[in-house]
């Protein structure tokens, strides 16, 4: 008999058995399997990664840094300003709608019934983006939308109080729609991970519900808020169709201009191209660095 | 410390009653445990007292206040629950001083009152540590430690011990006596386990289908059960189904045992005589059986450690529920499976149950 047949695995404090059948060839299918993935994840993600960089510092005389310089540029400056404000705006709104629908639909006081009508929506709406998203809008918050009209009959004229759909805060609420039953989905999870006893024990020790949520509730599940935040937020940053058909390119975002340069409107240059797109990989980056040092610092007592 | 007292509780849930008009009086200091088995309304009575149930009927008081409208953090109970309760963001020393944090103490305070508990509790090294980084016998010491943190009143323990191995089960328990005896709270223990209540109570209230069976010292329960519900339920017992007769029994083959306790029943009466193990004894068959004596057969013998328990099959009593005798190790090698013997006991061992009172139950 193998020594890996034999070793004893703790989980949780358990001791468990790996059996005896499950030997090297019963390793073979899952490595075979995840070594695929990295081979996807590699072909699909990394290479074109690196060629996008190799791109971008590349012109027809060799190395040049003129298509990075170029992304100091106004119109790009104003179109990563815009896809990060509207990126951490509609995420910021999606973690806290998100999370309080979540919660609320968690809760013991309603019905199972509720909870699994509202994470069906949440998965058909989380997949709800582009141009039938942008329809939608269109249709019910347009200039000659049925709720712009409804609500115009009733003497509330939202354009004429400064709302535009086509505007940054029209996109907002576009990107809202997806990132709100995203973070249901993603948030629930967490929260059902919430022990009552834990609750219990705070009310049994004269906790108030807000000393509850403060002290334990919401660093508990602080971790799992920045990671979704992250998702939300690289969902929307890496959104072009709702946009592009909403606004037509109007309101400057970085996929919307990556579109513009390779499309050629203007003058085609897949360099610059390539430039935005390594520009957004920074910001991602960045972003990534920045929460899972945050998620490092919120998750110590479980290291 | 305080006494409790609960009156004509009664809890439902969609028409299934749970809690049956149950009284239930506590004195000062005092440990008592409710035993009962899975659904019998232990754990709704205890979350009653706690607050986080409301009764449908009746009140609990508590040292004479009624606190049947308060919310559990009004209350001044601490509890202690199955598992998992330690809150995971925290250390050891900080689920200790949690409830004098948000009742606003300073600091110092906080320390001093969490660092002394958890020297109670034996885990002074362990102040710095999380949850997921001590065993589950270290985690239910915080949480009785974090517990008896607010100074409580009464100390409530939900199955503590149940989620623990045997050997950690059988030292906390001995810990959770002693600190009850230390800091003489009133405490009030949740289990199905029937040898911890007996060896850690000063009273145990035997539960069965919301309803209080009976309310004694262990060795009340276990000598005198109230019902045959409480003598099935508490300890092992051989029963013998016969009728009354003065102070014995008579069996459905017309064989006659002693039993003293008959006597409280009329003569006649159909009844049911309870045997624990310990007190009946064997001898190989020598030929003939002594009268009051019951011919067996050795079914299956058991070592225990110093005790050998002995299962018998008795083929004159088809209807029997099982007979029991433990005996020294030592002596056991007589009693092998299939060896002949006679069983007897001492008159005044049996315990007798009219059998109306034991199907009602």
């Amino acid at each position: 008999m193998s020594q890996a047949a034999t070793t004893p695995l703790r989980r949780d404090g358990v001791v468990h058995k790996r059996p005896a059948s499950q030997g090297v060839a019963g390793l073979i299918l899952p490595y075979s399997v995840i070594g695929l993935f990295i081979a996807l994840a590699a072909l699909f993600m990394a290479a074109p990664t690196v060629m996008l960089a190799v791109q971008s510092v590349t012109d027809d005389h060799g190395f040049t840094l003129k298509y990075l310089e170029a992304l100091g540029g106004d119109n790009i400056v104003v179109a990563f300003r815009n896809s990060i404000v509207l990126s951490i705006a509609s995420a910021a709104i999606g973690v806290v709608a998100g999370g309080l629908i979540a919660y609320f639909v968690i809760s013991p006081a309603m019905p199972i019934t509720l909870r699994s009508a509202v994470t069906s929506f949440s998965a058909v709406a989380a997949n709800f983006a582009g141009v039938p998203l942008a329809f939608a809008f269109v249709s019910t918050l347009g200039t000659l939308g049925m709720l712009t009209q409804g609500l115009r009959s009733l003497g509330v004229d939202i354009y004429g109080l400064g709302f535009s759909l086509f505007s940054m805060t029209g996109l907002t609420i576009v990107y809202a729609y997806f990132q709100i039953p995203l973070m249901v989905i993603i948030i629930t999870p967490a929260l059902l991970a919430l022990r009552t006893e834990w609750r219990e024990s705070s009310e049994n020790l004269g906790a108030t519900s807000g000393q509850y949520w403060r002290m334990i509730g919401l660093p508990v599940l602080l971790p799992s808020l920045i990671s979704a935040f992250i998702l939300l937020f690289g969902s929307a940053f890496s959104a072009y169709a709702t946009a592009y058909a909403l606004t037509s390119g109007n309101i400057a975002l970085l996929t919307t201009e990556i579109a513009n340069v390779l499309s050629g409107d203007v003058s085609s240059s897949p360099q610059t191209g390539a430039a935005l797109a390594v520009g957004m990989i920074v910001v991602m980056v960045g972003v990534l660095v920045i929460s899972a040092a945050f998620s490092r610092r919120a998750s110590r007592w479980h290291k | 410390m305080a006494t409790v007292e609960a009156r004509g509780v009664s809890k439902s849930y969609q028409g299934r009653t749970v809690l049956a008009s149950l009284d239930l009086d506590m004195g000062e200091a005092e440990l008592i445990c409710l035993l009962g088995p899975s659904g019998c309304g232990k754990t709704t009575l205890l979350r009653i007292i706690a607050g986080f149930i409301t009764p449908d009927t009746g009140t609990v008081h508590v040292g004479g206040r009624d606190v049947t409208a308060l919310p559990p953090a009004a209350r001044k109970m601490g509890m202690v629950f199955q598992a998992y309760s330690l809150f995971p963001n925290m250390t050891a020393l900080d689920n200790v001083r949690f409830g004098p944090r948000v009742a606003g103490q300073a600091k110092t305070e906080q320390v001093k009152r969490a660092g002394e508990l958890l020297d109670l509790v034996g885990l002074a090294q362990h102040r710095d540590k999380y949850p997921h980084q001590m065993s589950g016998g270290q985690q239910q010491r915080v949480a009785l430690a974090r517990a008896l943190a607010v100074r409580p009143d009464v100390l409530l323990l939900d199955e503590p011990l149940s989620a623990l191995d045997a050997k950690v089960r059988l030292q906390l328990r001995e810990e959770i006596r002693r600190i009850q005896r230390e800091t003489k709270v009133t405490t009030v223990l949740v289990t199905h386990d029937q040898e911890e209540a007996l060896s850690i109570s000063d009273r145990v209230a035997v539960m069965n289908g919301g309803k209080l069976l009976q309310v004694a010292t262990p060795s009340v329960i276990y000598r005198q059960p109230a019902d045959a519900f409480v003598a099935r339920f508490i300890g092992l017992a051989g029963i013998l189904p016969g009728v009354a007769e003065g102070a014995a029994v008579r069996m459905s083959n017309g064989t006659i045992l002693p039993a003293d306790a008959a006597v409280a029943h009329q003569s006649g009466r159909s009844v049911e005589m309870f045997l624990r193990p310990e007190h009946v004894r064997l001898q190989r068959m020598n030929g003939h059986v002594p009268p009051g004596a019951l011919a067996a057969d050795v079914q299956e013998a058991t070592f225990l450690g110093s005790l050998t328990r002995v299962r018998l099959r008795l083929p004159e009593l088809p209807d029997h529920a099982g007979l029991w005798a433990d005996m020294p190790s030592e002596h056991a090698a007589d009693f092998a499976p299939g060896q002949r013997v006679t069983a007897h006991w001492h008159e005044t061992s049996p315990h007798v149950i009219a059998v109306e009172a034991a199907q009602a139950s």
